[in-house]
């Protein structure tokens, strides 16, 4: 037996791909977040209440991947 | 089975399989088997009584124990464990619930509390010695959880606004033309009644599944390149004894990243349960 033979699904490479969008998102609303909070730090709190939906919305996309690569073998 | 259940153990037969068993619940005590009057033998095993259950059990201990020990006899001048009590309690009273729920946060702060302090010391158990698991890498733990906060967003809305006027708030957004709402309604409400409860519990638990796998992979992989390798069998290197020395030193990084995740995972939950409560509650929207 060759003891570094790796045996498992293809489809997780899919889902790896498949988090770039959100990791791309997810990482644009937040610096979005710092830039504005650079400008106006007054802003920051009305601009972290919005941030944490779209990152919540965001994400979801990336843990339904994850769901669906455990779902369809 | 060694400790926490770092082991390796083969799945059935058939060609060389290997899984790690320590995402599998153990009953606490051993099944009894015992004759009844008919001689009959009857065996019986408390599944329900797992050694995760008892962790989480433990958790909701200590939550308790410990925001009873630090609120008891509180002074004016607070002393150094009334001072540790409420600087962590204004963590969440001032970061999350009046930042976000504003005004009326007052009756949504204990759930928030007791909901970051659970989720952390369930978190952190994936790095105490004694456990060396964190309770919500198992599903089951984290739909309780989330569906805790989908009750209680829901029941706030219902409860402020009545059923149908709390249903019309959440899937018909105002300024959106009345033939668009054919399309945007089921999406509004897929979104705040399905995909919420959802992720919240699949973000739980994916990312403290996915760490410790990880961490399994370093520990587990590291040990067996370490001493499953015979010297004598004719394929041997010590560069897979070099490997094994290496990922073993990197489950520690591994471990310390973990620590960051489940902090975070645990801050993350309640600031999206109160994003949640704050919406249902909003008058416009």
């Amino acid at each position: 037996m060759n003891p570094l033979e790796i045996v498992g699904s293809i489809n997780l490479i899919g889902y790896g791909l498949a988090t770039l969008g959100p990791a791309l998102g997810v990482a644009w609303i937040f610096a979005s977040v710092i830039n504005g909070t650079a400008r106006q730090p007054e802003a920051r709190g009305a601009m972290l209440s919005t941030a944490w939906i779209g990152f919540a919305v965001v994400e979801a996309l990336a843990i339904i991947a994850i769901a669906l690569a455990f779902v369809f073998r | 089975m060694g400790p926490g259940g770092f082991s390796l153990v083969p799945l059935e037969s058939g060609p060389p399989q290997f899984g790690v068993s320590a995402f599998e619940s153990r009953p606490l005590f051993p099944s009894r088997a015992w004759l009844d009057s008919g001689g009959q033998e009857t065996v019986w095993t408390d599944i329900w009584l797992t050694n995760h259950i008892a962790q989480a059990v433990i958790a909701a201990g200590l939550v308790i124990g410990f925001w009873l020990f630090v609120s008891r006899r509180s002074q004016v001048v607070p002393g150094k464990r009334q001072f540790v009590g409420e600087y962590l309690y204004e963590l969440v009273r001032n970061g999350v619930a009046r930042s976000i729920i504003g005004l009326e946060y007052r009756r949504y702060l204990p759930y928030l509390l007791a909901l970051f302090s659970f989720i952390l010391i369930n978190n952190l158990f994936g790095q105490f010695f004694l456990f060396m698991f964190p309770t919500f890498s198992k599903i089951g733990f984290a739909w309780g959880l989330a569906a805790a906060s989908w009750i209680l967003y829901n029941g706030v809305g219902i409860k402020r606004y009545g059923l149908i006027k709390y249903l019309s708030k959440m899937t018909l957004p105002q300024g959106v033309p009345k033939p668009l709402l054919i399309l945007v309604a089921p999406l509004e409400f897929i979104s705040n009644f399905l995909v919420r409860p959802l992720t919240l519990g699949l973000r739980l638990f994916a990312n403290l599944f996915a760490g410790h796998l990880v961490i399994m992979v370093f520990v587990v992989g590291g040990s067996w390149l370490l001493w499953s390798t015979k010297s004598s069998s004719p394929d041997y290197s010590p560069i897979w004894n070099v490997a094994g020395g290496l990922s073993i030193l990197m489950s520690f990084a591994v471990f310390a990243i973990e620590l960051l995740v489940g902090c975070l995972q645990a801050y993350i939950f309640t600031v999206l349960t109160a994003q949640y409560v704050s919406s249902s509650l909003s008058e416009e929207h």
